[in-house]
């Protein structure tokens, strides 16, 4: 099993070191990875009832009210104001 | 009150990014294929000129996969940030596809395709050709899941809608898997996915033939994509037919949308091509069409496989009163109402959930159940809401049409000239080959314009429109991430761009190179 295992992170470990363009293409993923989740992800994309709410209920309740409010659409801080 | 500005700048994003990912998945489903085959090919003569091709093209998937990938995990995050109602109300229906999607066909991709890229030389010839084949499996089975998930916004089945989580839980995993819809779907866009692979490797290739160069190569390739091409374009006929067929049922709008068809007929005809009139509305008097083409009844056989079938048109929809196989079609103006009911039942139901009245609960959860297959419409106050963007559907279907039917053209005359051995001799085929790359991207993203601006204003069809789906957020953020993933998605398709070109100019590696870079 061990010789299997050192077997498995040799290939792997030589594949990575012969890479020639497979270096410039992983670069590019790593670098897209990165503005994808650490920029993207956490400064523009928060999970919006995630982010606002704790509990199911606490969301099922906010999207009930945006889903039936007559009024249409209210921001997460509106709807708190509105919630007693 | 709707905020326009917001539903459009979200659509816009979203429309965005899921342009952009389709850009590399077709690619990379129809090119997994065609390496595939040009491996096995290797395997059974045991010919090293098709273990270079091989190799070649096996680079090119690499680079259209490292660029393309998680450029699809965007879609996801935008679902939480813009569509919160939406992430909310659709539950584990799309949460599973996307799971399943993730654990189980990435993770095969991500396994065989190291072995696959490092292990020439390393792992025997037909572990090395199962590792390929498996990983355009894993592409594939991805690809399924994703649009399961999408067919199921099309066509909602499999689910009951539950007013105290107010999310649709699943209740049938096979009949949304299964769903004809979602099987349909599945096989129309991996075959149409084969016919774009095969124009790219038939376009790089006739580039080497002009040039003069890697004339084997290149002509062994072009048969290979010629052949791949050609059975892919026959089975996204057969699938579109199917297609036609689900779509005149489960979304007629779309589909008279599609023919810009306002009343509805027996016998009715396919407009092969025509100017629509866009000034017309449902409700005037005014020709749809400026001028048009009509091939006779073909629009009844592709949508009730009989030539005398009727066939309603946008007006049909929304005054209702024709005859389906459920029964007498309601008008739009009843199904609003219907869907007010729906929505006051919920309304209702909370409350009553609220102040623990559970009679009161009973009652409501039965009124909403007796209007819920109309909930989506209870969102609208005019008919006129439920009609999509006409032009847009109509010439982005025929666009995609005409643009299948001059690939079969296409692919048929590179295939007599190879097999007639002068291919190679025929620049103007060449030029013409090395063009028809982007016509192949151009028909792929008619085909998704058709199928999501052809099912507006719903995000689930029938049960929520994308103005009820979208998130309450400022439309100033949605704005500024548009702008970021324009700027994003520019560079990487240059950078995509850039790489490719200098490794088409690169060509095949000589046979002796070494183990795979």
């Amino acid at each position: 099993m061990k010789r299997l295992i050192a077997s498995v992170i040799t290939f792997y470990a030589e594949g990575f070191r012969r890479m020639t363009l497979g270096k410039t293409l992983w670069a590019i993923i790593l670098i897209k990875l990165f503005v994808i989740f650490a920029v993207l992800k956490l400064f523009f994309f928060p999970n919006l009832l995630n982010s606002r709410f704790d509990t199911p209920e606490q969301k099922s309740a906010y999207v009930a009210k945006q889903l039936t409010a007559p009024h249409g659409n209210l921001l997460p801080e509106q709807h708190q104001k509105h919630t007693p | 009150m709707t905020d326009f500005v917001l539903l459009d700048w979200s659509r816009a994003q979203f429309a965005l990014t899921a342009i952009y990912h389709w850009l590399f998945v077709p690619l990379t489903l129809g090119l997994g294929v065609i390496m595939s085959i040009m491996e096995t090919l290797y395997v059974k003569t045991n010919d090293p000129k098709w273990r270079r091709t091989t190799r070649f093209w096996m680079k090119i998937f690499g680079i259209n996969f490292a660029i393309g990938v998680a450029t699809g995990i965007i879609l996801e995050f935008e679902f939480g940030t813009n569509w919160s109602n939406y992430s909310w109300f659709v539950g584990d229906i799309f949460g599973a596809p996307l799971a399943i999607e993730g654990i189980f066909a990435f993770f095969m991709e991500a396994t065989f395709i190291a072995v696959m890229f490092f292990g020439w030389d390393k792992v025997s010839k037909r572990f090395h050709l199962a590792s390929t084949w498996l990983t355009t499996a894993g592409a594939t089975l991805s690809a399924l899941w994703i649009l399961v998930a999408n067919a199921w916004m099309q066509h909602p089945v499999g689910m009951e809608f539950n007013p105290s989580t107010v999310r649709n839980e699943m209740v049938d995993f096979f009949s949304i898997v299964f769903s004809p819809v979602a099987v349909n779907k599945f096989l129309h866009t991996v075959f149409s996915s084969w016919m774009l692979a095969a124009a790219v490797v038939t376009g790089i290739s006739s580039w080497y033939l002009l040039k003069k160069r890697e004339t084997t190569f290149a002509l062994d390739s072009i048969k290979i994509a010629a052949i791949m091409g050609l059975a892919g374009l026959a089975l996204t006929l057969f699938t579109g037919d199917k297609s036609a067929f689900h779509v005149a049922s489960s979304q007629p709008m779309k589909l008279a949308a599609m023919e810009s068809l306002y009343n509805g007929q027996k016998s009715a005809g396919l407009t092969a091509i025509g100017i629509v009139n866009y000034e017309k509305k449902h409700n005037d008097n005014s020709p749809p069409m400026s001028w048009e083409i009509t091939i006779p009844k073909i629009l009844s056989l592709l949508a009730s496989h009989d030539l005398d079938g009727f066939v309603p048109g946008i007006c049909d929809i929304i005054n209702g009163g024709y005859q389906t196989k459920d029964g007498v079609e309601l008008s739009v103006s009843e199904k609003i109402r219907r869907g007010k009911l729906a929505l006051a039942a919920l309304a209702d139901y909370r409350k009553a959930a609220g102040a623990n009245d559970t009679a009161a609960m009973q009652e409501s959860r039965t009124r909403l159940d007796t209007h819920f297959k109309y909930f989506g419409y209870g969102y609208f106050n005019t008919p006129d809401e439920v009609v999509p963007n006409v032009p847009l559907i109509f010439y982005s279907f025929r666009i995609m049409v005409i643009l299948g039917l001059y690939f079969i053209g296409f692919f048929i005359v590179t295939l007599v000239c190879i097999f007639k051995k002068n291919f190679h001799e025929k620049r103007g085929m060449h030029w013409i080959a090395i063009f028809s790359v982007p016509a192949a991207y151009i028909a792929s993203q008619a085909g998704w314009i058709v199928a999501e601006v052809g099912r507006q204003p719903w995000a689930i069809q029938d049960i929520l429109p994308v103005n009820a789906a979208v998130s309450a957020i400022p439309s100033s953020s949605v704005k500024i991430t548009f702008f970021i993933f324009l700027t994003l998605f520019s560079v990487l398709l240059l950078a995509e761009l850039r790489i490719l070109s200098k490794q088409i100019q690169l060509g095949p590696e000589p046979e002796e190179t070494g183990a795979e870079k």
